[in-house]
């Protein structure tokens, strides 16, 4: 029961750390609430198609299927997260300044929502299809589903805790910084799952080349322990990082770096109206 | 990343049912999983080289050949083979786990 608590746990935990700071970074936009949970509803159907086809794609590409897919799940919610980042270059201004003339933005605020909306699904599929090959281990191997039930129930809560202390923790940030914070920390969780998909590329022997590790902190701070769990999902933390990845890990920053500048110059030229609504004045609530 | 993914999504869709070819050769190495044990639990490999190990799954429920040392994570279903490459190595003792019964299965990659 604690076995499958535990495991339980760790999936749901990387899955809600990313829920916790998407429905953070869309404070203040209309029906998120409703765009998160269909993230995790499609995402949670997914987990159990993938968990079905485990050995099809396992088998795919010379026996390269599961990298393949890892690296691609991971890279298209890097491009999300980018995309999202552009966006809130372009439109979080006058969020960050007004809350209350989020609403106004309706439409437009639909459109980060679908990208964020995506990286949730992701999240919840790869973490999910985990859970449910695990748990479909332990009812073969005969271990009364009452237990498995509990456990599973235990872990699923734990992880559910933890999203809401997330979440909590990040609206403590004022509000003046809040969309800087999840700015910032989007780019580090894509950072991180770019290498991450990078690492699964070279696992199936798509990327031959850059492999050298370059240090290792293992010692002092485990990936495989408590903090460097977090640490590796919040922020990609690797204790034995391969020139690869620290390659991928710089150049996804860099480029998420250029694109905000780029969608911030755009919004300051082309994109009369929400800067305009930006210069009405302000009235400050909370 | 984005192109990178466009390009792959179709590829994976198409490719699917595509059978395995595992002929085994040169750094080519057998792993079972067995009552959720690894036999054998140490492998010898040659360092500074790219090493293939075919990991057969004997038992009916699935496992998660995991390492962080090795760098892999690979899900093998219950009944089943898969294809865990790593390397090259620097001279070493490498420890994996299944993560799925972490408590047995447990083995180790010596590199030398």
């Amino acid at each position: 029961m604690l076995g499958a608590a535990v495991i339980v746990f760790r999936e749901v935990l990387e899955a809600g750390l990313i829920v916790g700071i998407v429905l953070a970074a869309t404070r203040g936009l209309p029906d998120r609430g409703a765009w998160v949970g269909l993230g995790i509803g499609v995402g949670t159907l997914g987990a159990g198609v993938v968990a079905l086809f485990a050995e099809t794609i396992s088998n795919a590409f010379e026996g390269a299927g599961q990298e393949l897919f890892n690296a691609s799940v991971l890279g298209a919610a890097v491009a999300m997260l980018m995309w999202h980042n552009a966006w809130m270059a372009r439109h979080g201004r006058e969020m960050a300044t007004d809350m209350a003339a989020v609403g106004a933005a309706v439409t437009a605020g639909k459109r980060p929502m679908t990208a964020l909306t995506v990286v949730v699904g992701l999240a919840v599929l790869r973490e999910g299809a985990e859970v449910v090959l695990f748990l479909y281990g332990i009812v073969a191997a005969g271990t009364s589903p009452w237990s498995l039930f509990v456990g599973g129930l235990l872990g699923l809560g734990a992880g559910a805790a933890f999203t809401i202390l997330t979440y909590y923790g990040l609206l403590a940030i004022p509000t003046r910084y809040i969309f800087t914070v999840t700015t910032v920390l989007i780019a580090l969780l894509a950072a991180g799952m770019a290498a991450q998909a990078a690492q699964y590329l070279y696992a199936g022997g798509m990327i031959e080349t850059l492999h050298r590790t370059l240090w290792d902190t293992s010692g002092i701070l485990p990936q495989d322990g408590v903090i460097g769990r977090l640490l590796h999902t919040l922020v990609g933390y690797a204790d034995r990082p391969t020139e690869l990845q620290l390659i991928v890990y710089v150049a996804t920053l860099v480029a998420m770096m250029a694109l905000t500048k780029l969608a911030n110059i755009r919004s300051g030229t082309d994109d009369g109206a929400p800067t305009q609504k930006a210069e009405a004045p302000v009235k400050t609530s909370a | 990343m984005r192109s990178f993914f466009l390009v792959l999504a179709p590829v994976l869709t198409l490719s699917a049912f595509s059978m395995p070819s595992m002929a085994v050769g040169a750094d080519e190495y057998n792993l079972l999983i067995r009552d959720h044990r690894f036999e054998p639990a140490e492998i010898r490999v040659p360092a500074n080289k790219r090493v293939s190990i075919y990991v057969t799954n004997e038992d009916a429920t699935p496992e998660e050949f995991d390492s962080s040392a090795l760098k892999v994570e690979k899900v093998i279903p219950g009944k089943s083979k898969g294809l865990v490459r790593i390397g090259p190595l620097v001279p070493g003792r490498y420890e994996f786990i299944g993560e799925f019964h972490a408590d047995t299965a447990k083995g180790v990659v010596i590199a030398e």
